[in-house]
């Protein structure tokens, strides 16, 4: 034995130490556990020097970039030369300004609105798997965050946290071959699985070779994953053809477009409708301020000019004026205005109170959620505007004693008056934001 | 070389110096490697095909000559490598093991100085990780990686050409330490 070992020793030495790291990965898959101390060595060694690199690329990149230009504009004819290189660097720099004002304020003002409690992160490194999609990113579980929390940014969902490690997490990625997430078409609202494919495109799997899916259709994630919370956009199909057994659907990820660079981690998530016009699609856009001509609208009846000029402005007063009534400060907090008291929403108030809008003046759709989601307008005949409708005395109706709890409004009886908005769900924004999901998510945001 | 400078150059002091900074170096370089490959391919997406690690596995045990250190120093750096990807550790460990053993058994019967030689042999072990990296993920875990061996062969030979001027590189840091 002893010899055999002195004369193969190198042999044996390999041969102990590859079966040692198949019994470690024997461990590993039997167990579905990981082993925490090499990973959070080789973590805690590497990301800080990450962080450290990422701080001094972001602080020193434009005076590297200033070296480049100008060596550049020294070989060529100085002076003129130079004022392009300069304007050039000055464009460069607005525009990254601008991209990167606009990225963070679309991200704050999702985080603001949004009603999930989530934690804003930075990507700060790449994984090293050969064909995984995983990032890092500089949020870690000093921060709150664990394992299977979900990551997004405005536009869409990135991925989910796989391990979360003192000063960073590990994100995997929704184009990683191992992902997948429920998720829900919007028009014909089909079921199935998102799965990752290693590019750029996503698979959705078992959808029924008989469903509807269009091309261009939105897909939505759908809760069932218990990570991702219903209604975050996941992706426009950009091809459907039938499979063998199910369709085969891919769609690119609209969270993912442009690059990921700053995310949110969802600490805690709160399940959203997912909208059910065509039109409506997600995606969060800073609208302009309302110019002096459109404020030229009448104001409601016995309220004095403002300058607020928007439906929303309009509505919001009108909170305002009741929340100061009721001693309440409505949209701060978690108070839920009581809009039995609030005049001009409620259908069974006098016409008086609640005048028709303007000919010509086109209701916002904040207006149009908003009124269906306080639960006592009743609906207006086709045809019929609301102020008619507000204006027609309610049919009476038996009210429920106990609370209907109804998951899909399609679900609901359509005879009964639309229930009140579930806790869970988005709350109508507080209007005068000037936020509004009006266009489709683009990567610049 | 005069009697005193033999006699320095032998002190046991010196010979501990240079040894710790030989240490370091065997720590940092493949460190700065395994951050090469985390950090620079955000900005370069195409350098994601180099496999730094692997070609300073494969220097250090050509230079060495020693199979039990390169087993080691090759699933040293591998399982680094796990640690920071989402896969069961012991994955590029494997690989990396018979990769420091195949290399340092190969330096002890080939002249690998020559640069034509060097450059084979990274050209060689990066398809042989490759592919051992893919049987091992399809055989183990059973994931259904892709394996293109047309864009291997490519990714190999440009990972051969960065072995060039890199072990140069690394054998002048050698010397100096």
């Amino acid at each position: 034995m002893d010899f055999f070992l002195s004369r193969y020793r190198n042999l044996t030495v390999l041969l102990i130490v590859i079966v040692a790291q198949l019994l470690l990965i024997a461990y590993q898959v039997k167990s579905n556990k990981d082993v925490p101390l090499i990973r959070v060595w080789a973590v805690t060694a590497v990301t800080p020097v990450e962080q450290g690199l990422e701080l001094v690329r972001r602080y020193t990149w434009g005076f590297v970039e200033d070296y480049f230009v100008l060596l550049g504009v020294r070989s060529q004819n100085e002076k003129l030369q130079h004022e392009n290189g300069q304007l050039k660097i000055e464009n460069h720099y607005l525009k990254s300004e601008l991209s990167t004002a606009d990225r963070a304020q679309a991200l704050s003002v999702f985080q603001a609105h949004s009603p999930s409690k989530t934690v804003a992160a930075r990507v700060i490194g790449n994984g090293t798997g050969a064909n995984s999609k995983v990032v890092f990113v500089d949020r870690g579980s000093t921060s709150g965050i664990e394992s299977g929390m979900a990551v997004v940014t405005p536009d869409g969902i990135v991925g989910k946290v796989v391990d979360a490690y003192p000063m960073a997490s590990l994100v995997m990625l929704v184009t990683d071959p191992t992902f997948a997430a429920g998720v829900i078409s919007q028009k014909n609202r089909v079921r199935g699985t998102l799965k990752g494919l290693g590019q750029t495109k996503c698979l959705v799997d078992y959808a029924q070779n008989e469903e509807k899916v269009d091309e261009g259709e939105w897909f939505y994630t759908s809760g069932d994953d218990r990570i991702f919370p219903r209604g975050f956009p996941v992706g426009q199909v950009t091809s459907v053809h039938n499979g063998k057994t199910f369709k085969e659907i891919y769609l690119i990820p609209s969270g993912m477009q442009g690059g990921v660079e700053e995310v949110l981690i969802m600490l805690q998530g709160e399940h959203l409708q997912i909208p059910d016009s065509e039109s409506a699609t997600p995606g969060y856009k800073i609208l302009p301020a309302p110019t002096e001509s459109a404020g030229q609208v009448p104001q409601p009846t016995g309220q004095p000019p403002s300058v607020l000029t928007t439906d929303a402005d309009r509505l919001r007063e009108q909170y305002k004026q009741s929340g100061e009534t009721q001693h309440k400060a409505f949209g701060e907090g978690f108070v839920a205005p009581d809009f039995t008291k609030i005049q001009g929403i409620r259908a069974s108030t006098p016409a008086a109170t609640n005048p028709p809008p303007p000919s010509g003046t086109q209701p916002s759709r904040d207006r149009q959620e908003a009124q269906p989601k306080s639960g006592y307008t009743a609906p207006a005949a086709p045809g019929e505007t609301p102020a008619k409708a507000a204006a027609t005395p309610p049919k009476p109706k038996p009210r429920p004693t106990a609370p209907i709890l109804v998951t899909d409004p399609t679900d609901a009886d359509p005879d009964a008056a639309p229930p009140p908005a579930p806790k869970t769900e988005k709350p109508p924004k507080p209007p005068g934001s000037g936020v509004a999901p009006t266009r489709p998510p683009s990567g610049n945001q | 070389m005069s009697e005193y400078t033999e006699r320095l150059l032998t002190s046991p002091s010196r010979k501990n110096q240079s040894d710790r900074l030989r240490l370091v170096w065997l720590i940092i370089i493949p460190l700065i490697a395994i951050l090469f490959q985390v950090y620079v391919p955000r900005f370069v997406s195409f350098l994601s095909y180099l496999e730094l690690p692997l070609l300073i596995t494969v220097h250090f045990a050509l230079g060495r000559r020693g199979p039990i250190a390169s087993v080691f120093y090759g699933m040293s750096i591998g399982l680094v490598q796990d640690s920071l990807s989402h896969q069961p550790i012991g994955m590029f460990g494997i690989v990396k093991t018979l990769v420091g053993y195949f290399a340092a058994s190969v330096s002890q019967r080939f002249d690998v100085e020559n640069p034509i030689v060097t450059f084979i042999l990274s050209f060689f072990f990066y398809f042989f990780h490759q592919f051992f990296y893919w049987v091992l993920a399809r055989a183990l875990l059973g994931e259904a990686m892709i394996f293109d061996p047309q864009q291997t062969l490519l990714f190999g030979l440009l990972n051969a050409a960065v072995a060039l001027p890199l072990f140069h590189i690394l054998d002048k840091l050698k010397v100096a330490a």
